[in-house]
């Protein structure tokens, strides 16, 4: 198509079916913001894969007018990897919640971020696992009580920020989902951002989570833009990232400038997308292969 | 040489560590070169120093599709080879080895002992040179000239520099002459003919007919007997354009490749039995969504972790139920490094035109082993049908991705592609790819998709050629074996002509779709039918009379770790038919 593009708005990224989260899921504030974010940033509807895994969070696919893969459990940034080196000028972003992401899904999580796949990864996180109704997930809280921990919760839950950082991604954000016009600007960061994009959003669980509600972050969000910190400094991240009490810091942790994304490291990607390669074997090419066998 | 064609069997032994693959693949390459067959088997052991390393290297003017029965000549670089091997020589054999340092044990009648003083003819103390002095005597006493051996080790070590090629064809000419002067040759010259060959291994044959194919994405996690596929893979990647992924797991590779698939990129995964149990979920992903793909299981010793370097075939079972459900997927097993080359178009041609996981069930013997092939025979330009396949952008058009058709094969549109805007998902969904799994579960539409996709396979046998009889048709015997034991049964098979026993084969390649009546109708007609499998329990009986209602009561089974000789079937097939036993399984004479 060579007709001139057309602005969209992000009521054009609706896919028209509606969300079947619980009334006043936090999961709404981040589709909304990711709508928002793909209509503020230009982007068409046909260039982007959002991929995801399983879990409340992970049927987002399902809701926002894009291409869309609806995956397993824990395995989106396999799938999500798989297509951006395939064909690296679609716009891919991967979603889905703690559990996911941060549990069954953590070593994929290391490797792609020390792989800086350009990928923007959002996770809704909502310290929970509430599709099946209401157990610990790796960021629940110490001595937090639900249905697989009646007595209380005696792990340390997983510090995403942290990690991410320890493991090369190269932008590293927080968001709370409440509050929908920075998480917009978290996730515009996040897509613009060439290399791997973690956006860990607060997205309370109002029916399982009573400990981490909308209530509980709005009295303790701090953004780190308000903060004066700088971050290309990995180490002050790092500090941002370990206070959690009375205040809980959201914003833009740590940004790597300069660091060069899988695709731009791929020697192979220089005469574009695997997708739309000739898939012929040339005569000079055979000519090799054979050779190598005599 | 003996009368009638050539069929040599060299043998070489030592540890892990002591170069044996140098000398291996200094003779293999001669004889390639000369244009003779080669079938060549490594008996290895998961250690990187020590342990023993046995290398068949079986070599004939006419093709040879086992590594035979047979040592013609036994290379020890180490006494402990000498100590395991020597009874398996018989007459009218040599055995070399460094009389410095190893003592030969009692040797049968007619086994040429030939000591080679190494020290003395290389006057050096590299370990590794008494490699080439043997190679050197080998070439001696097989009937090749110094030239010709002379200008093979140049090629070989070339690119290590004039000192490295003057000193191994210094210590080859010393073992050379030492052997014309000292030792009886087998007699006349080493056969030659006029059309030069290529060798490749199975995994090697795997990787280049799915880049004939125009497999563009491939991703693995090293394992063996599979990790050849990968390192073919790596080492062309930027010559053919392919990317190239060594990824965190084998659920990584799986996904990974569905992923890039679902771009419209040809993508591919190889692994062994657990790593493939690893990718298990991701076959029905694969399935659910209808993407395709194609997965390589190198079969090797299980279960569990098992004997990493050794061979079977026990992991079609596996394949048949990998991933939780009820949905089509094909799984072939190559009869050959050159049939894996050739099923490779022809699969992803299916998995495309089907959108359904295409599933390779090779095994160490074929993937590991060396073989020669005749690079006229390789079309490296196979036809590519990649099925309905949408990539042109269009104007909006209410497009469904798992439209409900006749033929149950929806067009596909890669995302990119304007107008096709749709999720693909896992649960399960309607037409226009809304879930039917969550809010809006639905028994009749959920019946309609399980039948859509059923429907693509519904005559699917027809697709694919169907197995037949090798062999007269009349024979005493026919034996059922499947994948990689089609060359050893057809030499079983020649072996019985010569005791008397006529006996044919039908070989059995696809597993899923199974030709059913194909195979039903040649067991009716035969007069005994034996079942050969490298495995225990029968894994391809017992699926065949599942899918047949066929009973059949003689089998020959070998489940140690290494792969059948010829003499194993045909002294199966002599048993069975004396009636002394119903299920035979071979003794391994050799100790490795």
């Amino acid at each position: 198509m060579t007709t001139g593009t057309i602005e969209l708005t992000a009521a054009d990224f609706r896919s028209g079916t509606s969300p079947d989260w619980c009334p006043g899921c936090g999961d709404f504030g981040v589709l909304n913001s990711l709508q928002r974010a793909c209509a503020e940033l230009g982007l068409q509807p046909h260039q982007i894969l959002t991929v995801s895994g399983i879990g409340c969070s992970s049927n987002l696919p399902g809701y926002i007018n894009s291409y869309g893969m609806h995956t397993l459990h824990g395995r989106s940034l396999a799938f999500a990897t798989g297509a951006k080196m395939a064909n690296h000028e679609l716009t891919v972003i991967a979603t889905g919640g703690d559990g996911d992401g941060y549990g069954i899904g953590g070593n994929h999580l290391a490797h792609t971020s020390r792989r800086n796949v350009d990928l923007t990864y959002i996770v809704m996180n909502n310290q929970i696992y509430g599709l099946t109704t209401g157990q610990i997930s790796p960021t629940s809280r110490l001595d937090m009580k639900t249905k697989s921990t009646p007595f209380g919760n005696v792990e340390t839950p997983i510090n995403p920020i942290t990690s991410a950082i320890m493991n090369g991604a190269t932008y590293v954000a927080r968001a709370y989902s409440g509050d929908i016009r920075h998480t917009t600007a978290m996730i515009k960061g996040a897509i613009e951002h060439k290399g791997f994009s973690l956006v860990d959003i607060f997205s309370p669980c109002v029916t399982f989570n009573d400990d981490n509600s909308h209530d509980f972050f709005k009295s303790r969000v701090s953004k780190l833009e308000e903060q004066g910190h700088d971050s290309s400094d990995w180490k002050a991240a790092c500090e941002k990232a370990m206070e959690w009490g009375d205040t809980i810091n959201i914003g833009l942790f740590f940004q790597g400038h300069g660091i060069a994304s899988l695709d731009a490291r791929e020697p192979v990607l220089k005469d574009g997308p695997m997708s739309s390669r000739p898939l012929k074997i040339t005569e000079d090419q055979t000519k090799k292969l054979l050779g190598r066998m005599m | 040489m003996a009368a009638g064609k050539f069929d040599f069997a060299l043998a070489i032994g030592g540890e892990a560590g002591q170069g044996i693959a140098t000398p291996g693949n200094i003779m293999a390459r001669l004889f390639i070169r000369r244009g003779l067959h080669l079938n060549a088997y490594n008996a290895y052991q998961s250690i990187v120093r020590g342990g023993h390393i046995f290398l068949t290297i079986r070599v004939g003017e006419e093709p040879v599709y086992s590594h035979g029965d047979k040592l013609d000549l036994l290379v020890c670089l180490n006494q402990d080879t000498m100590d395991r091997h020597l009874r398996l020589m018989g007459d009218n054999t040599r055995v070399i080895f460094n009389g410095d340092t190893i003592t030969p044990g009692d040797a049968a009648k007619g086994v040429g002992l030939c000591p080679l003083p190494v020290s003395e003819l290389s006057g050096s103390r590299n370990r590794l040179v008494q490699n080439t002095v043997a190679v050197g005597a080998t070439s001696a006493l097989m009937g090749l000239d110094f030239e010709t051996l002379e200008e093979s080790l140049k090629a070989r070590f070339q690119r290590q520099g004039q000192a490295v090629v003057d000193e191994n064809v210094g210590v080859a000419r010393a073992g050379y002459d030492y052997a014309v002067k000292n030792f009886e040759a087998f007699g006349g010259s080493l056969p030659e003919n006029p059309h030069a060959l290529a060798q490749w291994a199975g995994n090697e044959a795997i990787a280049m007919g799915a880049a004939a194919a125009g497999v563009k994405f491939y991703a693995a996690y090293p394992m063996s007997p599979s990790t050849g596929v990968l390192h073919w893979f790596a080492q062309n990647a930027r010559d053919l354009g392919i990317m190239v992924r060594q990824v965190e797991d084998e659920i990584a590779a799986a996904n990974m490749i569905i992923g890039a698939a679902q771009t419209g990129t040809r993508a591919m995964t190889a692994t062994a039995g657990g790593g493939f149990a690893l990718m298990t979920e991701a076959v029905g992903a694969a399935s659910m969504m209808e993407i395709p793909v194609v997965m390589v299981n190198v079969q090797r010793a299980g279960p569990s972790t098992g004997v990493p370097t050794k061979t079977e075939q026990g992991d079609l079972w596996q394949m048949l139920g990998a991933s939780q459900g009820d949905f089509p997927r094909f799984i072939v097993a190559p009869k050959s490094a050159l049939d894996a080359f050739n099923t490779m178009a022809e699969l992803f041609n299916l998995t495309d035109k089907y959108q359904a996981p295409g599933l390779v069930l090779s095994d160490l013997l074929i993937s590991e082993g060396t073989f020669s092939v005749d690079p006229d025979n390789l079309n490296m330009n196979p036809v590519i049908d990649r099925g309905a396949l949408i990539t042109e952008d269009a104007e909006q058009n209410g497009y469904m991705r798992y439209k409900d058709t006749e033929t149950g094969i929806s067009p596909r549109a890669v995302p990119g592609t304007k107008g096709f805007v749709h999720v693909v998902a896992t649960d399960e969904h309607d037409e226009n790819s809304s879930l039917l799994s969550d809010e809006f579960t639905n028994p009749h539409k959920r019946r309609k998709m399980v039948e859509k996709r059923a429907r693509k396979f519904e005559n699917i046998e027809k697709a694919i050629e169907a197995p037949v009889l090798e062999g007269p048709v009349d024979a005493e015997v026919t034996i059922v074996g499947w994948g990689s034991t089609e060359g050893v049964i057809r030499e079983a098979i020649a072996t019985l002509k010569e005791r008397g026993v006529t006996a044919n084969q039908i070989a059995v390649k696809w597993m899923v779709p199974l030709h059913g009546e194909a195979i039903t109708n040649v067991v009716n007609k035969a007069k005994r039918t034996i079942v050969v499998e490298n495995n225990f329990s029968g894994q391809f009986y017992r699926y065949l009379r599942s899918e047949t209602g066929l009973t059949i009561n003689n089998h020959i089974r070998k489940y140690d770790g290494e792969p059948f000789m010829p003499h194993h079937i045909a002294d199966g097939v002599q048993e069975i038919l004396a009636g002394k036993v119903d299920t035979y399984v071979p003794y391994q004479e050799v100790n490795v």
